[in-house]
């Protein structure tokens, strides 16, 4: 029997107290009024305003040149030298105006900017949908003041969704590798079912920032349909309001987590029943057989829908249909990563003495597939909007290149040039340091993935990457190795009456 | 350097025994200069102390090199040589364009990869399509497995080890011709 270390233990507790700090600390410090967001806004246009210098000197060259044209026109006298000194002088007086005016020029580009991008949902949130000048600047500065209240719920909200999807991506692979009747894997089924221990309270946790965002606070939604005002003007949502609306949202999470953490519940119980049943009773690994089956199929359609409505909703005007797969993708590359590193780190520590390096190899080669399989679904999706350019859809990735541009490519090095390369080669997978480099790789990269599919839509160009953000992954984190362990104590960690347990120990590749 | 042309023929009729064989063989330190098999025996190359093969290093240098041609080519036809405006898609940069070439960049780096390795392993294992076949003797190629080791100073005493070893056959061979 595995015990939790205190070490351990006091470790992730850390990570949830200073994970709750920096929580707390996003809560308090997102919520200004619209004065304040207005300075800070004037303040960052003055910071840009240096960059928009050439671009008005331009203006007012071409301007001097007018003038120019007017002097010869005139024709009084030659008057080059007098041009010179006129484009000295005009050019230093406009610029000295336009270092003032530039701020307010950008300012009313952006906004004007940010709407056509952001799909006309400041628009929407206001009704404000033909006024411009004055009632613009402000509704701009209401629109940064929501995306900033919403920062420290999406932070969270990406970090319990990217925990919880390991522990669903971890079940899932569990699921497939008893109904494959996979000969290499039963010595790990037991790390599997510690880490799917953490899927009932992250997914409730998921489906409660999701409501809290709403009912807590004002204007600060996860999901903007959420929010009747924003529904009252936008026939689009209106439309899907039959599919989107919070009663059927919240029975249809239900059904899903239902759904899944009875088949944990019982593929758990069957498991442990199978240890405890004599020699040759195998009627608990058929169970566990049928419901795996059964479970597959469930999840396939239950998988799909939970990404519509998780994350897919967050955007209600876009659509897309391999998302769920792409979703899928990635819950499935990060529950196999998972399962690799706590592996490692249980055999580093002596307790799972039959683990040999062809399992770790075997882990590794589904990181690798999988980070490829990932990698295709993105490119699928991505290339497809990109090539056909519909506006109603590729405003999604315009909003994501323009302002998550490093994120948003930088993660495809992160989950696909990486680990293609890292663990391409057949010697290096067996290396428990080099499988679990390319793992911590491989999650941050998936988390990045999580978090641009949920901020653009939420906190905009307003994003960063700060406390509130590692607070969030701090906190889950902490909660996620708290469970997972204490979970691993209470069975043993080799599974005895699994009747493929002798090949998994002999395995060898 | 007399004897050089001699090879001993040993015949087993089971993988078992053969693998078993082959250990003993190494162990008394004859050379093992080849061994015929219907199917690949699982074990065998380690057993043999073969080195491993390099084709997968072979194969990733030729994916590279395909990747490389893919990308040179359609830069230059669709970006330098004649950058036409086709449907609104920016031919400007490759990169702008990129996503377009991306399958083709793919199916050129599995194409690569595949065909030279393929090609690579023919002449690396000699095989061409009218090349007459070195079967000492047909049944390997149904169910029986033939080791050929050199025949030494002391022809009986490999004789004896290898019946020791459960060789059904074993026969001294003159190779010269």
């Amino acid at each position: 029997m595995y015990t939790i270390s205190n070490r351990l233990k006091t470790f992730s507790i850390i990570l949830i107290v200073l994970g709750i700090l920096g929580v707390a600390y996003g809560f308090m410090t997102s919520h200004k009024s619209l004065e304040e967001v207005k300075t800070m806004l004037a303040e960052d246009h003055s910071v840009h305003g240096a960059d928009f210098v050439p671009l008005t000197q331009e203006h007012v060259v071409r301007g001097v040149e007018n003038d120019d044209d007017n002097f010869h026109r005139s024709g009084a006298y030659d008057a080059t030298a007098d041009v010179d000194d006129m484009d000295l002088e005009t050019e230093g007086m406009i610029m000295d105006s336009t270092a003032m005016e530039s701020s307010e020029v950008h300012s009313d580009n952006e906004s004007s900017g940010t709407d056509v991008q952001e799909h006309s949902q400041t628009e929407d949130a206001h009704g404000m949908v033909g006024e411009h000048g004055e009632g613009n600047q402000d509704t701009h500065a209401v629109h940064v003041q929501e995306q900033l209240a919403k920062r420290p719920w999406s932070a969270l909200y990406v970090a319990a969704f990217f925990f919880m999807m390991i522990a669903l991506g971890a079940l899932a692979f569990y699921a497939i590798n008893i109904a494959a009747q996979a000969g290499w894997s039963p010595l790990l089924m037991r790390v599997m079912e510690g880490i799917t221990a953490y899927l009932l309270p992250g997914a409730i946790i998921v489906v409660v920032i999701a409501l809290g965002s709403h009912y807590i606070g004002h204007h600060n939604e996860i999901f903007i349909w959420m929010n009747p005002e924003v529904v009252a003007d936008d026939e689009l949502i209106q439309n899907k309001s039959s599919y989107l609306n919070i009663p059927w949202f919240v029975i249809r999470a239900a059904i899903f987590i239902g759904g899944w953490c009875t088949y944990r519940y019982f593929a758990r119980k069957f498991s442990i029943a199978q240890d405890n049943a004599e020699a040759g009773d195998i009627r608990n690994f058929k169970k566990s057989f049928r419901i795996a089956a059964g479970f597959l199929v469930f999840f396939i359609y239950t998988e799909s829908i939970m990404s519509w409505d998780w994350i897919m909703s967050v955007d209600p005007h876009w659509f897309s249909t391999l998302f769920g797969w792409y979703v899928l993708a990635s819950m499935l590359v990060s529950g196999i990563t998972v399962i690799a590193m706590v592996t490692i780190y249980l055999k580093s520590k002596g307790l799972l003495p039959m683990v040999n390096d062809s399992h770790i190899h075997d882990l590794a080669k589904f990181m690798f597939g999988f980070s490829i399989f990932w990698a295709y679904l993105w490119f699928s999706q991505f290339m497809l909007i990109w090539y056909a350019n519909i506006p109603e859809e590729v405003v999604y990735f315009i909003t994501r290149i323009e302002d998550y541009n490093l994120l948003f490519f930088g993660m495809l090095v992160l989950n696909f040039v990486f680990p293609f390369l890292i663990l391409m080669n057949s010697e290096y997978k067996r290396i428990p340091w080099f499988v679990v480099m390319s793992g911590v790789l491989i999650l941050v990269g998936h988390y990045i993935d999580v978090f641009v599919m949920i901020m653009p839509a939420t906190v905009g160009d307003q994003w960063f990457i700060g406390i509130p953000e590692i607070g969030s992954v701090l906190l889950f984190g902490g909660l996620f190795m708290l469970v997972v362990f204490t979970s691993l104590t209470k069975a043993p960690l080799t599974p005895k009456g699994n009747p493929f347990i002798k090949e998994s120990e002999h395995f060898h590749y | 350097m007399e004897d050089s042309s001699k090879v001993i023929h040993a015949i087993y009729t089971d993988d078992d025994l053969l693998m078993a064989a082959v250990k003993k063989v190494r162990a008394e330190r004859y050379h093992i200069e080849e061994i015929y098999t219907p199917f690949p025996v699982h074990g065998l190359d380690k057993a043999m102390g073969l080195a491993p093969t390099r084709l997968a290093i072979t194969s990733f240098i030729y994916g590279t090199i395909g990747l490389i041609v893919s990308v040179v080519m359609m830069n230059y036809i669709m970006i330098e040589d004649w950058p036409q405006d086709i449907g609104g898609k920016p031919s400007f940069s490759y990169i702008e364009n990129m996503p377009a070439f991306v399958p083709i960049m793919f199916e050129l780096t599995v194409f690569f990869a595949a065909h030279l390795m393929v090609i690579t392993f023919y002449l690396r294992s000699k095989i061409w399509p009218f090349k007459k076949a070195e079967n000492p003797d047909t049944r390997t190629t149904d169910d029986h497995f033939l080791m050929e080791i050199s025949a030494g100073q002391n022809v009986d005493a490999q004789f004896d080890m290898l019946r020791n070893t459960g060789a059904v056959e074993v026969t001294l061979i003159d190779k010269a011709h």
